[in-house]
């Protein structure tokens, strides 16, 4: 259950070391149904290790997930069915084809009706006339709708992107923008990584800035994108 | 609630703090090649000379010990192993990596005598008896054991990796000590290494058991020596990394 | 539980599918074992050497080989494009995930035994007529545990440069028990032993299979999870 105020991701001084290898050195994170945070930084700041943080891919050195009150990690299989996870690998089997990819996460999920569901995700992204082919055969903007129709199969209460307006197109970033609004406007807590911050800068509700394994700054997101683009890229060298 | 920190947060290492520990190892390991001239001097000069095998028996004072020393190690490798999967502490990961080096370095030392030892007596270079072919295994763990440290370069993957085939190895030796018991019963063949033990003279277990000590305290200070050049590594790219 | 096992099958079944569809690891297996065989059979002195006294031998090698190849293909169809990704992030047990690549390794090497021991009773001219369900038995018995850990070193191998000589260089020690163990059981049937002769063998091929399929499973999470 969300809690009272609404909130969906809530992580607690999250840190991923080894010995004395530092990737994150301490980072609270919050976002709550409806709402987007959306996070920058140079490469090797430590973005994709949150990601797979978030997501119970990895076990935190120190400091915990937590989605709908559930603590997540690799071993607790159910407090992941929530989480849907957009990656910049689609994921996806080569030898299977688009429909039955995601009618396989759909079964993975327990979907009650696999086939059905994995059909509506697949509408969903206007992708239906395509799903008998295999990945193989999309270009790279129809291989990440193939991708998010996975991720949403489950209908997931948090969405976790990463890098996912990479190799798009304009209408199809376009298009990817429209369908995570559609999301949010549903409730859906969004946390997305990103490269191409004026693709994601009218999505977000608040905006983060990692540097270092930690964060430079984490406020809401007011004014244009011109003015916080300098504060950025200071942030991000320093 | 947040959870403690755990032994993965652990401070930095230094290069003073490497330098220290290197130096510790050189010293044992100095005692001990020092202990192993003595051993050389006692097994040469004041152990009697076996009635059957003659001067070539002597090897046996390296062999034996090398392959407990080896033995050891890999033993070590594999108890480090589950603690590490449990405590996740990089320092067991390093002392596991150092002692498999040093694992390695003694099966070889005492796979080189076994045939040395054996062409002379028994006119054959192997036996498939338990000794040797357990230090063979062993040997084998321990190459890919570092092999596949080798190949992974994420140091999260390589300690939970190396510390998966420390315990796998560590539960395939008494299957191995099994099967070549098993093989053995049904196919006698020549026990090549150990001189019949009830009738070990005196003088012979005492240069035995002085030699297998010695060959400890080497392993100590080689494996010290190797997890103080671990850390001194680790140091270097801590400093690099700040 | 019954979760956990729906969850297994859902996995070998996805493997299975699309093993079947691009049948390159099945194929590449088969004819390698194939020509294994057929190799041994040139390279053996026929006055010098019986078929039955070469013949378990060059089975259970032919096997562990084979087997080798295709266990490869379990992870790297899964390191394409991320996809153990996509298992990890469902709400999958990792002790379901690996029953399941463990069910599908099984199959596949179980097609290419099933391939290759017709093959080797044409070459070496046997007669299995009494024994050949001792045989079949025997080989699922070896087979089960290493496979087993081979589904566990296959997971992380692949994730290194030459996946392809580092798992057998890793696995090889852990199939000589029940390679030992086989050959051993098989020479006695083939010679008509009774079974007395066998028991201890098959002790150790059984026990062999119940730690290692259990220790698999207990450590193929700090395999698969970061």
């Amino acid at each position: 259950m969300p809690s009272s105020d609404g909130t969906i991701l809530h992580a607690v001084g999250l840190q991923r070391s080894f010995g004395s290898l530092r990737v994150l050195r301490g980072l609270d994170v919050q976002v709550r149904s409806g709402e987007a945070l959306v996070i920058v930084g140079a490469n090797g700041a430590g973005k994709t290790t949150l990601l797979r943080l978030l997501a119970g891919l990895a076990r935190p050195s120190a400091g915990e997930v937590r989605v709908l009150g559930a603590r997540v990690e690799p071993s607790a299989p159910d407090a992941r069915r929530p989480i849907g996870f957009v990656s910049h690998q689609s994921m996806l089997y080569d030898d299977l084809t688009v429909a039955e990819n995601v009618t396989l996460a759909a079964r993975l999920y327990g979907l009650a009706d696999p086939v059905g569901a994995a059909r509506r995700a697949l509408g969903a992204v206007e992708l239906g006339d395509r799903a008998e082919e295999r990945p193989a055969r999309l270009s790279r903007g129809l291989l990440q709708r193939a991708s998010i129709a996975r991720a949403l199969v489950h209908d997931p209460r948090l969405l976790l992107l990463d890098e996912p307006f990479t190799g798009l197109d304009g209408p199809a970033a376009a298009r990817l923008t429209v369908l995570l609004e559609e999301r949010l406007a549903a409730g859906v807590a969004l946390v997305l990584v990103t490269h191409h911050l004026d693709e994601a800068w009218t999505l977000a509700t608040r905006v983060a800035v990692l540097a270092a394994g930690r964060w430079a700054l984490e406020e809401p997101r007011a004014g244009d994108l011109a003015e916080f683009l300098p504060r950025y890229h200071a942030l991000a060298n320093a | 609630m947040t959870a403690p920190a755990p032994a993965s947060v652990v401070s930095p290492p230094t290069l003073d703090r490497a330098r220290v520990v290197m130096r510790r190892g050189t010293i044992i390991s100095s005692i001990a090649l020092v202990g192993l001239v003595v051993v050389y001097v006692l097994a040469l000069g004041f152990t009697p000379i076996e009635a059957h095998q003659g001067l070539a028996q002597k090897i046996f004072y390296v062999h034996v010990p090398a392959a407990w020393s080896a033995l050891l190690g890999f033993s070590l490798v594999g108890i480090v192993s589950v603690l590490y999967l449990w405590l996740h502490d990089p320092r067991l990961d390093r002392f596991a990596a150092s002692s498999a080096e040093v694992g390695l370095v003694f099966a070889a030392v005492m796979l080189t005598t076994g045939p040395i030892w054996a062409k002379p007596i028994w006119g054959t270079w192997w036996t498939w008896d338990a000794r040797l072919t357990l230090t063979l295994f062993l040997f084998f763990l321990f190459v890919g054991y570092l092999s596949l440290r080798a190949a992974v370069h994420d140091r999260h993957e390589r300690a939970r990796f190396s510390a998966v085939v420390g315990i796998m190895g560590m539960i395939l030796v008494p299957f191995v000590h099994l099967s070549v018991y098993l093989f053995r019963t049904l196919h006698p063949q020549p026990i090549v290494l150990k001189p019949s033990a009830p009738s070990l003279p005196w003088e012979m277990l005492r240069t035995l058991l002085i030699s297998t000590l010695v060959f400890t305290v080497l392993y100590v200070g080689l494996v010290t020596l190797r997890y103080g050049i671990a850390l001194a590594a680790d140091a270097m790219e801590a400093r690099d990394a700040a | 539980m019954r979760d956990a096992i729906r969850l297994a099958l859902v996995v070998a079944a996805k493997d299975a599918r699309a093993e079947l569809r691009s049948k390159t690891a099945l194929l590449s297996a088969t004819v390698f074992g194939a020509l294994v065989l057929v190799i041994f059979n040139f390279a053996r002195d026929p006055t010098a050497l019986s078929a039955t006294d070469l013949a378990p031998s060059a089975l259970w090698v032919t096997f562990a080989f084979a087997a080798m190849i295709a266990m490869n293909r379990a992870f790297t169809v899964e390191r394409e494009h991320g996809a153990l990704d996509g298992l990890l992030l469902a709400p999958v047990p990792r002790g379901a995930l690996f029953a399941g690549k463990l069910l599908a390794n099984l199959a596949f090497v179980g097609i290419v035994e099933a391939v290759a021991l017709p093959l080797f009773i044409l070459f070496f001219n046997l007669d299995l007529s009494r024994v050949f369900w001792g045989i079949v038995g025997t080989a699922i018995l070896a087979t089960v545990g290493f496979v087993a850990v081979g589904t566990v070193f296959g997971a992380m191998t692949v994730r290194t440069r030459f996946a392809e000589l580092l798992l057998p260089v890793l696995l090889l020690p852990f199939m000589v028990p029940p390679l030992v163990g086989a050959v051993q059981v098989t020479s006695r049937l083939l010679a008509d032993r009774p079974l007395s002769e066998m028991l201890g063998w098959l002790r150790i091929l059984a026990a062999y299979d119940v730690v290692f399929v259990t220790v698999a499973a207990l450590v193929f999470s700090s395999v698969v999870d970061e």
